[in-house]
């Protein structure tokens, strides 16, 4: 009864969304989470159509970050982190690649390797041994402060999403008190 | 260089650059620049509608039975969240639209103007895609944008919302050749290492099947005639979506029938059984698979789809293939001409050999009743006086809609319309306006049931002012019927608010609203009455009174796959699981 068992592993690429995703197992339940880089037109209602598809739909974003990238050409690029199975990424590449005003979409997490970068800011009150804990622990981290009064220090980070977590953890006991993040910002590694 | 003109000048010679001959709309404070452009002109018919809901499914019917883009203009607040349905309505069914919307002056947007709405806001899940044009100079290149988004790739809404001064402002006219198109191109023509993979699968399958739906339609008269000429000369069996009946002749010697929840009973076995499905522009929807797990478990299948994110989105598929149907199915036919032609044709004798047993169960039958009409028999009678005739079909949603397309037979694209993704009742009125406005002379039948004729029964003004002779074919049964039926499958036969008290007495409607109209009750009267409807030149409203009980057979239960079909009541005890019940 059963044909002939073609996968997807055989289909050339033009055919379908052809990424190394493809390669994995459809059926895999396991959650996986993925940073895409989404370049769209600079225009109003842009970022509200792109992140309304992932209310719309059910997907998740973990983090996201958008900023006008390339002035000359109005485009903007959008990093998003999302998490879901691989059909769902999949789904969601392609879900975005079909809107009229996205020009691309990268996923960094399979194309290749990719650095991922997010700045964050650190505000620490404390005073005595506290005071000069968080200080010896911002300079292991390579925070520097970008404010200080006598009871408070502001830090600013850049690293990568657990390194900035880590250092809150830390942090935490000797007196912080708010912090702000970008969210991720990412580029493949190479040309 | 062109001149400057006004932004609602620009408005009306951008329709008319796009080949709009006709608008169905709404007047209102926010678009009255518009509507002055309009009144001093003769180029563009302007239908005035009812509500604006009934705009949007006018433009709809317009657009389905003319493969061309319908438009519809409506005025700022209220006017825009009416044509909410319609637009969301043409997105599920991937219908070409553009509405054009009023809004507040721009330097009153964001102050809870009088008819404000955050129309781009509301409207952006709804559309393909929508803008706000703040700028005149920017305003008539948006509208060509539009015009080009919703007709390429897999077509859809589009919105495009006008501030009143906008309306009012001055700048240089932007032509069709100068608009933005050039970043929204979708591939029309298919991989061809991806279109080889599935013509060497059809050389050799054994139990081969097309399941064809919208995109075919969608994709052309063409296309069309492409799938004909690959089904005759394959012998395949070939089944559609409801969105799909009409590219294959009904009468074609290998049509099985609609599929799905309500499809044929051979339809939905051949789709379980089969070893190679070619789905050509369908989308696996929940009405189409059932349960996904069993859904035809022992078959290849390969996908053909304009729209990527329409691929492995239900179902995995082993052959993609993104492309426009027509340049896909034109490769294919050449690919598998070139390569001799093949097809394995014991294998095919003994599948026709099965799908025969399973067509001479004869799925459609139903008890006839000397009495009351049946409303299946109400069909057969229409379809027989009828056919042949230049006819075209809109619905509304319920049984009706489904014993239309068991009953009705449809030989060419363009001819049925009606509101498969959505299911939105009150669609097949205006829709019957929209094809009618488009195709004069044509027979126009909208076969409706009384509960959804009612949502949007204003529109017989627009029918009687706009002398569109739509036939409003009623099959009333005082019951929300579908409704009714899963209540007595599903929810131990406790029938809440299913049943439509306080009718109106349709003929005495027809007389209000000064066209004619029939009450049939007996199925003795019943060809005379039909006859009798054709004949009047003039909108008609046909009240059938039928079968208050009948329930639509074949079904295939919420939660169940394709080969545990109901054929009947005998079937129905206690079949719907705990699981199924969630499911709508």
């Amino acid at each position: 009864m059963k044909g002939q068992n073609v996968s997807a592993l055989n289909i050339k690429r033009g055919s379908t969304s052809h990424s190394a995703y493809d390669l994995r197992d459809p059926n895999a339940e396991i959650i996986e989470s993925h940073t895409l880089a989404v370049v769209v037109d600079n225009e109003s209602g842009v970022l509200a159509r792109v992140i309304g598809l992932f209310s719309g739909r059910g997907y998740n974003i973990e983090s996201l970050t958008v900023a006008e990238t390339d002035h000359a050409r109005h485009l903007s690029r959008i990093t998003v982190v999302t998490t879901g199975t691989p059909a769902v990424i999949e789904q969601i590449k392609a879900q975005l690649g079909r809107m009229v005003p996205v020009h691309e979409v990268h996923d960094l997490t399979v194309e290749g390797p990719s650095v991922q970068r997010e700045l964050a800011l650190f505000k620490v009150a404390g005073k005595g041994e506290a005071r000069i804990e968080a200080l010896r622990l911002a300079e292991i981290f390579r925070a520097h402060v970008v404010d200080s009064t006598l009871e408070s220090f502001v830090f600013e980070m850049t690293g990568t999403p657990e390194k900035i977590d880590s250092f809150a953890e830390l942090m935490r006991p000797l007196g912080l008190k708010e912090i702000a993040r970008t969210g991720v910002a990412a580029l493949s590694r190479g040309v | 260089m062109t001149k400057a003109m006004t932004g609602a000048r620009m408005v009306v010679q951008a329709l008319k650059d796009q080949g709009v001959d006709v608008v169905f709309g709404y007047p209102g404070g926010a678009v009255l620049p518009i509507y002055d452009e309009i009144f001093q002109q003769n180029d563009i018919r302007h239908i005035l509608v009812r509500h604006e809901q009934g705009a949007v499914h006018m433009a709809e019917g317009y657009a389905r039975s003319t493969g061309k883009v319908g438009v519809a203009l409506v005025t700022s607040g209220p006017g825009a969240t009416n044509a909410v349905t319609g637009l969301t309505d043409a997105l599920l069914d991937s219908i070409p639209i553009v509405v054009l919307s009023g809004q507040v002056p721009t330097f009153m947007i964001g102050t809870d103007g009088f008819q404000e709405a955050d129309t781009v806001g509301i409207t952006r899940p709804c559309t393909k895609m929508n803008w706000l044009v703040k700028d005149t100079a920017k305003l008539s290149g948006t509208i060509h944008e539009a015009f080009h988004v919703a007709r390429s790739g897999r077509p859809g809404p589009v919105l495009v919302d006008i501030p009143k001064d906008v309306q009012f402002a001055q700048a240089e006219y932007t032509p069709m050749q100068r608009a933005r198109t050039a970043h929204y191109q979708p591939r029309l023509k298919g991989d061809i290492e991806a279109i080889t993979a599935m013509v060497e699968m059809l050389e050799t399958a054994e139990r081969p099947i097309f399941y064809t739906g919208g995109g075919v339609i969608n994709s052309g008269v063409a296309a069309s005639q492409l799938l004909r000429e690959f089904v005759e000369a394959t012998g395949f069996p070939i089944t559609s979506t409801l969105m799909g009946l009409g590219a294959y002749p009904a009468s074609g010697k290998s049509w099985l029938g609609m599929l799905g929840m309500h499809g044929l009973y051979e339809a939905n076995l051949a789709m379980h059984g089969c070893d190679l499905m070619i789905n050509v522009g369908a989308r696996f929807d929940d009405r189409i698979t059932g349960r996904l797990k069993d859904f035809s478990p022992n078959s290849r299948k390969v996908h053909i789809d304009i729209d990527p994110s329409s691929i492995n989105k239900v179902i995995r598929v082993d052959v993609p293939i993104i492309g426009d149907v027509g340049h896909v199915l034109e490769d294919a036919l050449r690919i598998w001409k070139a390569r001799g032609r093949k097809v394995n044709k014991d294998g095919l004798a003994k599948w026709w050999k099965q799908i025969k047993e399973w067509q001479s169960v004869n799925c459609l039958d139903y008890k006839p009743s000397e009495k009351t009409i049946k409303p299946q028999y109400a069909l057969q009678r229409l379809e027989a006086l009828t056919k042949g005739m230049d006819r075209y079909v809109t619905t509304e949603v319920g049984q009706h809609q489904m014993w239309a397309a068991q009953f009705l037979g449809f030989e060419a694209p363009n001819r049925w319309m009606t509101s498969g993704g959505l299911g939105t009742m009150g669609y097949g009125l205006p829709a019957s306006i929209g094809v009618q406005v488009a195709h004069p002379e044509a027979l126009v039948i909208n076969v409706a049931g009384e509960a959804s004729w009612l949502m949007n029964m204003q529109e017989m003004g627009t029918a009687m002012q706009f002398r569109a002779p739509v036939k409003q074919f009623i099959l009333n049964n005082e019951r929300l019927g579908m409704v009714r039926q899963w209540q007595e499958l599903l929810h131990g036969e406790r029938y809440s608010h299913s049943w439509s008290e306080s009718l109106p007495d349709f003929v005495k409607l027809a007389e209000a609203f000064g066209c004619k109209g029939l009450k049939v009750s007996d199925p003795r009267d019943l060809d005379d009455a039909i006859m009798e409807m054709i004949r009047y030149d003039g909108p008609v409203i046909f009240d059938c009174l039928v079968e208050k009980h009948e329930n639509c057979f074949p079904m295939i239960p919420s939660g169940k796959p394709h080969n545990e079909m109901l054929l009947g009541e005998a079937d129905t005890q206690g079949v719907i699981g705990a699981k199924g019940a969630v499911l709508v």
